[in-house]
């Protein structure tokens, strides 16, 4: 655990005269959950959308340690480099399932098409592996043939996961997992993520303006406004005892129960 | 001063040297759409338009050709098009497999093994094989660059889970050399091994879609499937009802209307040629008689 298996450094991203995001350093290590919160337009989006590789930075250095201990710069790998890290040591979680998922094509093949990605190439093992995921994220087995259009926003949601984490990832990007989703289906799906981050020891990098999810699932976190972070720590810490004016706002913003 | 209307085989003499580099390109990179500058030809699209320009553009005054569409020489398609290359070409053409030395096709692959001095031309519509499963062309390209292939074994797979075996029955998908996956063009799967190390040098076109592509003579194409699930191609319980023929591509027709059917060879060169040495099938079926003989089996 003395290594980070992210680490982003002077991190800044523009649109054109506009910046995104600008002077962002944080260190990810393995099996830890950092949570990036904000207001809309603080830039959290657009900074976990560069970590990914899925936007091109302005400028900074985005590290990441492979499973051979290497630790490139991600713009210096091979387009077809960081498209495999996409497809087999990472996992990306968008807000709304349909971006994430194929929706006219069965569970099934939805949660093995990153193994097919990879070579596999025996149906039964395939489906065998799709089923057991399906059963992990709480999704009933006779389910498996059913195309996503079928399924509710949660159980796409708890699918886009299944999805994600079949070929044992090491690092999730999630945006908003809980976003589009009532309040009892978050909790469920909540808990499902806080129970397979633990058992699986995965990285996080979750986005969310939700201190509630914040609480629930990260043990450090990010306080984005205006493109900069103004705060960094411990969960616990900032949300308990935030130092930052901004944070402190935010904090108070949480309704009492 | 007399010009004549058009050039040899209607094309101009720069637009074949365009074609033909095309095809070069293709046969040094096997299975790879190479793009061209399609011409207006004087059919519609999903007429052969690529075909007919790839024909064109190799096509010498000492050529035979056979033009076949779904197997047979007497359609509309196969009759205009010979018509065509006899008109502007002034070319010998033929409806047998064995003297053609180019061969332009829709949707079949002739029974007769090709021999290695022919040249088969597929008319193809869709060149693109990952085109239903991801629409963005800048995408299908990166795919095909990284050999990124696991989006046409989902659809191998949703086959699967849906009929319980591959129920991709025409333009099955192919690996290349171990290296590009290729659409067949839409002939039947039966064909597919045809394609494996054949002698004869295999030309696409795809007017509309402006690709060429190409399978240099014992080129191994591999069809695709699972372990588990084995590629397998359409069998036929019944031999042909007009030469007896077993082992061959079959077209059921419809005899009267009350379900009479039959089925007779799709490749109408291959059954005549039977015919002429004697062979004769039990022939048109009895009023009502039930011959629905089409059947999957694992081999």
């Amino acid at each position: 655990m003395t290594d980070p298996i992210l680490s982003v450094r002077g991190l800044q991203k523009r649109y054109g005269a506009f910046i995104g995001c600008t002077d962002v350093s944080f260190d990810v290590w393995p099996g830890e959950v950092v949570a990036i919160v904000g207001e809309s337009g603080s830039g959290k989006t657009t900074l976990l959308n560069c970590i990914s590789g899925r936007l091109e930075r302005s400028a900074g250095e985005i590290r990441y340690r492979m499973r051979d201990g290497r630790f490139p710069d991600l713009g210096d790998l091979s387009e077809a480099e960081r498209r495999f890290l996409m497809r087999t040591d990472w996992g990306f979680v968008h807000q709304n399932p349909a971006d994430g998922l194929r929706m006219r094509v069965s569970a099934g093949a939805n949660v093995g098409e990153r193994l097919m990605a990879v070579g596999e190439r025996h149906y039964g093992d395939i489906r065998r592996t799709a089923g057991d995921w399906l059963s992990r994220v709480e999704i009933a087995a006779e389910r498996i043939d059913d195309q996503p259009i079928a399924f509710s926003g949660g159980m796409r949601q708890r699918l886009q996961i299944a999805r994600n984490l079949v070929t044992h990832p090491r690092l999730i990007f999630m945006d908003e997992p809980t976003g589009g989703l009532d309040v009892s289906v978050q909790a469920r799906v909540l808990d499902l993520l806080r129970g397979l981050v633990t058992d699986l020891s995965l990285a996080v990098v979750i986005v969310t303006h939700d201190l509630a999810v914040a609480r629930l699932l990260s043990q450090r976190m990010i306080v984005m406004k205006g493109g900069h972070i103004v705060e960094a720590g411990l969960t616990d810490r900032v949300l308990d005892d935030p130092r930052h004016a901004y944070t402190q706002l935010l904090v108070a913003s949480i309704p009492e129960s | 001063m007399t010009l004549p209307a058009y050039n040899f085989a209607y094309l101009d003499e720069q637009t074949k040297r365009m074609i033909r580099r095309a095809i070069l390109k293709g046969i040094a990179i096997p299975g790879y759409q190479v793009p061209f500058a399609s011409r207006e030809m004087p059919m519609p699209y999903g007429w052969g338009t690529g075909g007919v320009q790839v024909t064109a553009a190799i096509l010498g005054p000492d050529d035979v050709l056979k033009v076949i569409d779904q197997g047979a020489d007497d359609t509309t398609n196969a009759v205009s098009i010979r018509a065509f290359f006899a008109k502007t070409a002034n070319v010998a053409t033929t409806t047998k497999t064995a003297e053609a030395t180019i061969i332009q096709t829709r949707h079949r692959i002739p029974e007769e093994r090709l021999q290695a001095h022919q040249t088969i031309v597929f008319q193809v519509p869709i060149p693109e094989p990952l085109r239903f499963l991801e629409p963005r062309e800048t995408e299908t390209r990166v795919m095909h660059g990284l050999e990124e292939y696991g989006l046409v074994h989902v659809k191998l797979y949703e086959d699967i889970a849906q009929h319980g075996h591959i129920a991709t029955t025409y333009a099955y998908p192919v690996k290349v050399e171990g290296r590009y996956v290729m659409d067949p063009s839409p002939i039947p799967k039966f064909d597919n091994p045809k394609l494996d190390r054949s002698p004869a040098l295999q030309l696409f076109g795809a007017g509309r879609e402006k690709r060429i592509y190409a399978l240099p003579p014992f080129t191994q194409v591999t069809s695709l499937d699972f372990e588990d699930h084995p590629f397998t191609v359409q069998t036929f319980s019944r031999p042909c009802a007009l030469c007896n023929a077993t082992g061959v591509y079959m077209d059921e027709v419809v005899t009267d209307d009350r379900g009479g059917r039959m089925f007779v060879c799709s490749d109408t060169d291959h059954c005549e040629t039977r015919q002429l040495h004697g062979h004769t099938g039990p022939g048109l079926p009895q009023l009502g008689e039930h011959a629905s003989t089409e059947q999957e089996t694992t081999r």
